[in-house]
């Protein structure tokens, strides 16, 4: 077999049922859009959007020492995290770079980390690399299908094929159960900045969910989303994606990611972590909102009086907001909201303005019938 | 809503209309269909001279940023400003509200394809 076969999800007969657009990411045949990127963006902050995640790595690590291990390689302290809960993390390199950032998954007997599609051999092999007779670690990504489905609508829709409620189940935190008869976990996780699941199930199981949550979600406005919406809704979310905005020559804490680290454990990369934050940034991931039409893209430079003072790493339109915006590596001086930037696209330089992340928040679910009556 | 009839093509997928020594520019169906959503262009400014084959603009999707070349020579009339406030007419309508440019001062330039060459170049690409 050619070292470039490119992998499919178990969906991928359901893409083209659809007639996806279809796209190689990371090595993996990906629907990028089935209408229009910006009617199922829209979808997904009005309504609910159904994306296909499968191809995201679910790395297992059980054994009586599974925690000393997922303690030593993620960048967030998981020993207090009790079954059913989820925490953000990364996985960090001796030097301070991030490998990849990963869900932390606490279960009975051990954790699941969801990992990058595209990282998870290697992540796979580096925690491998550290275990000891004490943990086992398998990676069942390959038979592992990932459902997510976003929106404001989602909880509804899904509800109606669930086997218990899933309104207690809160933000970060999962549950197993059934959907439609069939055993799956519902993770009240996304990367859309709505509230919604992530559902998990066997490759088997898989295409008979999807095709029943499109048709149970699409009298209340639920759309299949590719990746260029979930791209574009991210975005506006702030979340940073592997590859673009984060990666092996980033750290956690110039990315806006201290959050997630856990400095007083020790954890692989914490020392260089702990001298980068002795020294102080040099450089910060900022929001820019651009007052220009022409749009930020990953690798534009960010410019100040005609020097150089930073690099985008994502730059989108925002369908939400109207305007476009961008994240993006900026000398520390010049990453305070307000502050006034510049992006070169080809031959101009486009407007922009330093703006706190996110650049987009959902309303909040309580304010609903509250000012407006 | 897709009908190309009368247009010749350029390779990089804009089309021309020529009547009398005016010409309309846009960009083809299977381009729009490419590029997906369009969300701005940035076009010449009227007066300018282009020859045939030169790039004149870009036309910006949630995607990409692609390019712009006329299929042939003139002097730019008219740009769409409809474009500016309504872009997603470029996707909605390539061939008729979604033209992008008009040339006057127009030669004609003999090396574009007719609607079935072009017809067939598209085929090509889709099954490569």
């Amino acid at each position: 077999m050619p070292a470039t076969t490119i992998e499919r999800t178990p969906l991928y007969e359901e893409h083209l049922r659809l007639h996806a657009q279809m796209t190689n990411f990371g090595g993996w045949a990906m629907p990028l859009q089935y209408s229009s990127i910006r009617e199922e963006h829209l979808a997904v902050r009005q309504a609910a959007g159904l994306f296909d995640l499968s191809h995201m790595g679910e790395i297992q690590v059980r054994g009586q020492a599974a925690g000393r291990l997922v303690q030593r390689m993620v960048s967030r302290d998981v020993v207090r995290m009790r079954a059913g809960q989820i925490q953000y993390a990364l996985l960090c390199t001796d030097s301070g770079g991030i490998i990849d950032d990963v869900l932390v998954y606490a279960e009975e007997a051990g954790y699941q980390l969801v990992v990058n599609a595209s990282n998870q051999d290697r992540d796979f092999a580096w925690i491998s690399d550290h275990a000891s007779s004490g943990e086992q670690v398998s990676n069942a990504g390959r038979e592992t299908a990932l459902l997510g489905i976003q929106g404001p609508r989602a909880l509804e829709i899904i509800q109606e094929s669930a086997d218990q409620d899933l309104s207690p189940v809160r933000y970060y935190r999962f549950v197993d159960g059934a959907l439609a008869g069939v055993r799956c976990r519902f993770s009240r996780t996304g990367y859309t900045g709505e509230d919604g699941f992530e559902v998990f199930c066997t490759n088997a199981d898989a295409p008979r969910l999807w095709r029943l949550l499109l048709e149970r979600g699409a009298g209340r406005g639920l759309k299949p989303a590719g990746l260029g919406a979930r791209d574009t809704l991210r975005l506006e979310a702030g979340m940073r994606l592997y590859g673009n905005d984060i990666d092996e020559q980033t750290n956690p804490l110039e990315a806006g990611l201290e959050w997630t680290v856990s400095l007083d454990k020790d954890f692989i990369g914490q020392k260089a972590l702990l001298e980068v934050q002795r020294r102080g940034l040099t450089r910060r991931l900022v929001g820019l909102r651009m007052l220009d039409r022409s749009i930020p893209r990953h690798g534009y430079a960010v410019v100040r009086e005609g020097e150089a003072v930073g690099t985008v790493t994502s730059g989108n339109v925002s369908f939400s907001l109207g305007y476009n915006i961008a994240m993006a590596y900026v000398q520390v001086e010049w990453g305070e909201p307000g502050s006034r930037l510049g992006v070169r696209v080809r031959d101009a330089v486009a407007a922009g303005e330093v703006v706190a992340l996110p650049f987009y928040r959902r309303p909040h679910p309580k304010m609903k019938g509250g000012k407006d009556g | 809503m897709a009908d190309a009839g009368g247009l010749r093509f350029l390779e990089s997928h804009e089309w021309v209309r020529q009547e009398e020594a005016g010409a309309t520019i846009g960009i083809s169906d299977y381009a729009q269909s490419q590029l997906g959503d369009v969300i701005y262009l940035e076009l010449p400014a009227v007066g300018q001279r282009l020859e045939a084959g030169a790039r004149f603009g870009v036309v910006e999707s949630v995607k990409a940023a692609s390019d712009l070349y006329t299929p042939v020579a003139g002097e730019v009339a008219e740009v769409n400003d409809a474009l500016k406030d309504h872009p997603e007419y470029v996707n909605q309508d390539p061939y008729g509200r979604g033209w992008i440019l008009k040339l006057r001062g127009v030669s004609a330039n003999p090396r574009l394809m007719d609607e079935p060459a072009y017809k067939r170049l598209v085929e090509g690409a889709e099954q490569a």
